[in-house]
């Protein structure tokens, strides 16, 4: 583990946070240019350093490369350090986080330059990229925990950027209150690896997991309870079922933000979480199960969620939960290397699409209904490029980078012993259903006619929307962003190009990024999976069958690994999924060019199902029901008016009346009447005599 | 000879008669001379216990010897106080009836809120 190197990790981090520092505490007086110049810098500085770091550690480096700086936190036997890691996984990891998000930090001085608050944007965007890089560094758990809890803080900052704007302000709370749910059983999850391991520190944990023999445990015993512990944890914070309600929201955040928190790097922490954690995982089959099919489920769900919203950021939104779903998919059936493969894909792809979104809502003044654009294809030919890019990513078409990631955890949902059938084909499905959505926001926006003061032909969906996101559907059309935009509605306007420079950049990535891992069959060597492999392989695999398949396949970095099957399974499944995913497109173009009065008419006729997939299948009614209404009831009821206002405010409020009460009455002796004081004196002295007369003077 | 006790119940009583005089009159002039009465209870007490101790010597509880005189000298003490004080009293009497024109305690309250 100790080697001669040096690469001063804790750099990386540090660079943020100064960039947030300065620009938090002086950037008020700061003019734009420097404030930007300030946060562009440090970023820039954090994705250099850290590719240096990578660059000297890899290849041949020893790995894990752990450098600790300082004892943190010690009690009793147990430690937590100060200390920062380098692997391949948190290599990927670190290397998109800076990476995509210096990008977006570039895009955001062109989106964000007539918005208000920018420094304090600028601060918050830093701030996020320091958790962020904490996390992915943290050589333990709890320091992971430190940067997983400040992730959170910052989103909660920008999704309520725009404050003044209740639904805003309400969509910060709402994802930092549903996140807290999953902390507190990653809390919960930490406790237990403590308890059992005495260590959060990554290299301790899992070298005591590799050298024991837990096999007996793999039934429902403490390596279980952990797993699904840790899971609940990356459900909020990856926003998978029954947790992802947050995110949704979330894009009352300025465009940038959707892209860079929830999109590309933050929601991903879960997954990274989970395949840092999966030598735990690997000993809990049952807990792999509820992984994947939590994953499976929340892909499929999201999806279908994603069919009927009319907000183009809305069902970027629905797709990113449904493609975190995937990632999620891959963890529970073991195939970790896929999972975090796809998510470097989709931080390519879906920061692209979010941005190319913030393009399109920037060039025709702040609209974000899709119902209102149309026809942008000529107005804005480069937007449009990127986001055709994009959409065929998301989609699944080969060969770029979205087909390669997807098509290997398809793959691994199928042979995998974790997984099966039934997953490969949910995932199928909703690579239809995906690819069914995005080419519908890519038809709705950029063909047609330009249609913007379209009259609200499902003026219902803002009156759906609006009991649950309250001020959001129709409202914010007409204030936040619109406000801020309001100079861009003279005419629809192509994005200056330090918009497009870096929509450009990941389009480009949106393409090769999945080249590194194009699979044997299809005469690739997969060095993404090689890569991962020696973080992958560290934990032991529980069932014989799975040991066995990794010792004979070397090539296979993992269970699930295929290569012993025929390519032409391979073919046939790679075939399905793209499949799915031009029968999308055909839908959509059937739909939503060829004949645009189809909709209407099928959603006409089957009212039911459409509304219910237009209201997202009441979710978030139903938690306010279950579980919202009755905290709150039983909040004000009980604790509120019973114990605060009752017992608290009573013996608070008791205290003051007593002293008041006992001061009034001694307050009859202080009558200023100099008589009445000496018959005090008197009796006090008479007193005192008496008392030594009859107890006698010792 | 008069037992020490009949000069001490003397002495209370005239310390007695000087406290209900100065908790019961209200002329400034009475509850003055009742502050004398006081002073010169304590000293009646003085003067008998040195008188007292030097008929008896040696019988104090904790066995000390006692100064012939200093009983008596305490007393001259308190008659110099008692007299600094009747002449500053007397004084503050005079100045204030000059500005409020009354005698009566209960009048003069400045003091009292």
């Amino acid at each position: 583990m100790t080697n001669n190197l040096n690469l001063n990790l804790w750099v990386i981090p540090l660079l943020p946070l100064i960039g947030a520092a300065i620009n938090g505490l002086f950037g008020r007086r700061f003019k734009n240019a420097v404030v930007n110049t300030v946060a562009l810098l440090f970023t820039a500085l954090a994705f250099g350093w850290a590719l240096r770091a990578v660059w000297t550690l890899w290849p041949g480096g020893d790995t894990p490369y752990v450098e600790v700086l300082a004892p943190w936190i010690a009690a009793g036997k147990f430690s937590a350090p100060f200390g920062f890691q380098l692997d391949q996984l948190s290599m990927i990891m670190v290397l998109v986080v800076t990476g995509v998000g210096f990008l977006i930090h570039i895009y955001s001085v062109g989106y964000m330059a007539h918005e208000g608050g920018y420094y304090r944007f600028f601060a918050y965007l830093n701030l996020f990229m320091f958790f962020m890089l904490t996390l992915v560094l943290a050589n333990n758990y709890l320091l992971m925990f430190v940067g997983w809890e400040g992730v959170g803080l910052a989103s909660y900052l920008l999704i309520g950027f725009y404050f003044l704007k209740d639904s805003a302000a309400n969509a910060g709370k709402k994802a930092f209150i549903v996140n807290r749910i999953g902390d507190f059983a990653f809390l919960i999850g930490m406790f237990l690896i403590i308890q059992r391991f005495g260590s959060l520190t990554y290299t301790d944990v899992f070298s005591q997991i590799a050298k024991g023999n837990f096999s007996a445990e793999a039934g429902w015993g403490f390596f279980t309870i952990t797993g699904i512990c840790l899971l609940i944890g990356a459900t909020g914070k990856s926003a998978q079922f029954p947790l992802y309600v947050w995110l949704p929201d979330a894009m009352e955040g300025p465009t940038p933000v959707s892209a860079l928190i929830h999109a590309a790097t933050m929601v991903t922490a879960g997954i990274y979480m989970i395949a840092r954690s999966h030598a735990i995982f690997n000993l809990a089959p049952n807990a792999l199960v509820v992984v994947a099919v939590i994953g499976c489920f929340t892909a499929i769900f999201a999806a279908t969620m994603g069919l009927a919203q009319t907000d183009i950021k809305r069902v970027l939104a629905y797709s990113t939960v449904s493609q975190l779903g995937y990632m999620v998919l891959a963890c529970g059936v073991a195939a970790y290397t896929a999972g975090i493969f796809h998510l470097m894909t989709h931080a390519f792809f879906k920061a692209l699409l979010f941005l190319g979104a913030g393009s399109v809502i920037h060039a025709v003044g702040g609209e974000q209904d899709m119902r209102r654009m149309g026809g942008l294809r000529q107005k804005i030919p480069v937007t449009f490029w990127v986001m055709t890019i994009a959409t065929f990513a998301i989609a699944g078409f080969p060969p770029l980078s979205g087909f390669f990631s997807k098509d290997q955890i398809l793959g691994s949902a199928f042979h995998s012993s974790h997984g099966g059938p039934v997953l490969w084909a949910v995932g199928v499905l909703t690579a239809g259903l995906t690819s069914f959505y995005m080419f519908r926001l890519w038809f709705m926006t950029f063909f047609g006619e330009y249609k913007p003061g379209a009259v609200d032909v499902g003026e219902e969906a803002h009156a759906a929307n609006a009991p649950a996101h309250p001020g959001h559907g129709a409202a914010s059309h007409s204030h936040g962003h619109a406000d801020d935009h309001a100079h861009g509605h003279g005419g629809v306007h192509e994005s200056p190009w330090v918009m497009l420079g870096p929509l450009v950049v990941l389009a480009v990535l949106s393409i090769v990024g999945g080249w590194v891992g194009i699979p044997q069959f299809m005469g690739g060597n997969n060095h993404f999976e090689h890569f991962l492999a020696p973080v992958m392989q560290s934990g032991p695999a529980v069932t014989g069958e799975q040991a066995a398949k990794a010792e004979n396949d070397s090539t296979s970095a993992h269970a699930g690994g295929p290569s012993e099957e025929s390519a032409g399974e391979e073919w046939m499944l790679a075939g399905a999924s793209v499949g799915a995913g031009v029968f999308g497109l055909f839908f959509a173009w059937l739909l939503y060019y060829k004949r645009p009065e189809l909709p209407n008419q099928i959603t006409s006729k089957m009212h039911g199902i459409y509304l219910l997939v237009l209201h997202k299948y009441y979710i978030d009614e139903s938690y306010g029901a279950i579980f919202v209404k009755p905290l709150l009831a039983l909040s004000t009821i009980v604790l509120w008016r019973g114990v605060d206002q009752g017992v608290i405010d009573g013996l608070v409020n008791g205290a003051g009346s007593a002293s008041k009460g006992i001061g009034n009455e001694l307050r009859q002796m202080q009558s200023g009447n100099i008589r009445s004081y000496a018959s005090w004196v008197a009796v006090g002295g008479a007193a005192v005599i008496v008392f030594m007369l009859w107890w006698g003077v010792k | 000879m008069i037992p020490l006790s009949w000069y001490l119940i003397l002495s209370g009583i005239l310390f007695s008669l000087g406290v209900f005089g100065f908790l019961l009159k209200r002329n400034i002039i009475t509850i003055f001379m009742s502050i004398e009465l006081m002073l010169n209870a304590v000293n009646l007490s003085f003067v008998a216990f040195a008188n007292y101790w030097n008929t008896h010597p040696g019988t104090l509880p904790s066995g000390a010897g006692v100064l012939p005189l200093s009983g008596h000298i305490f007393v001259f003490f308190v008659m110099v106080v008692a007299a600094a004080e009747a002449a500053v009293g007397l004084a503050i009497i005079i100045s204030v009836f000059r500005t409020r024109e009354t005698l009566n305690v209960d009048r003069v309250n400045l003091l009292k809120l």
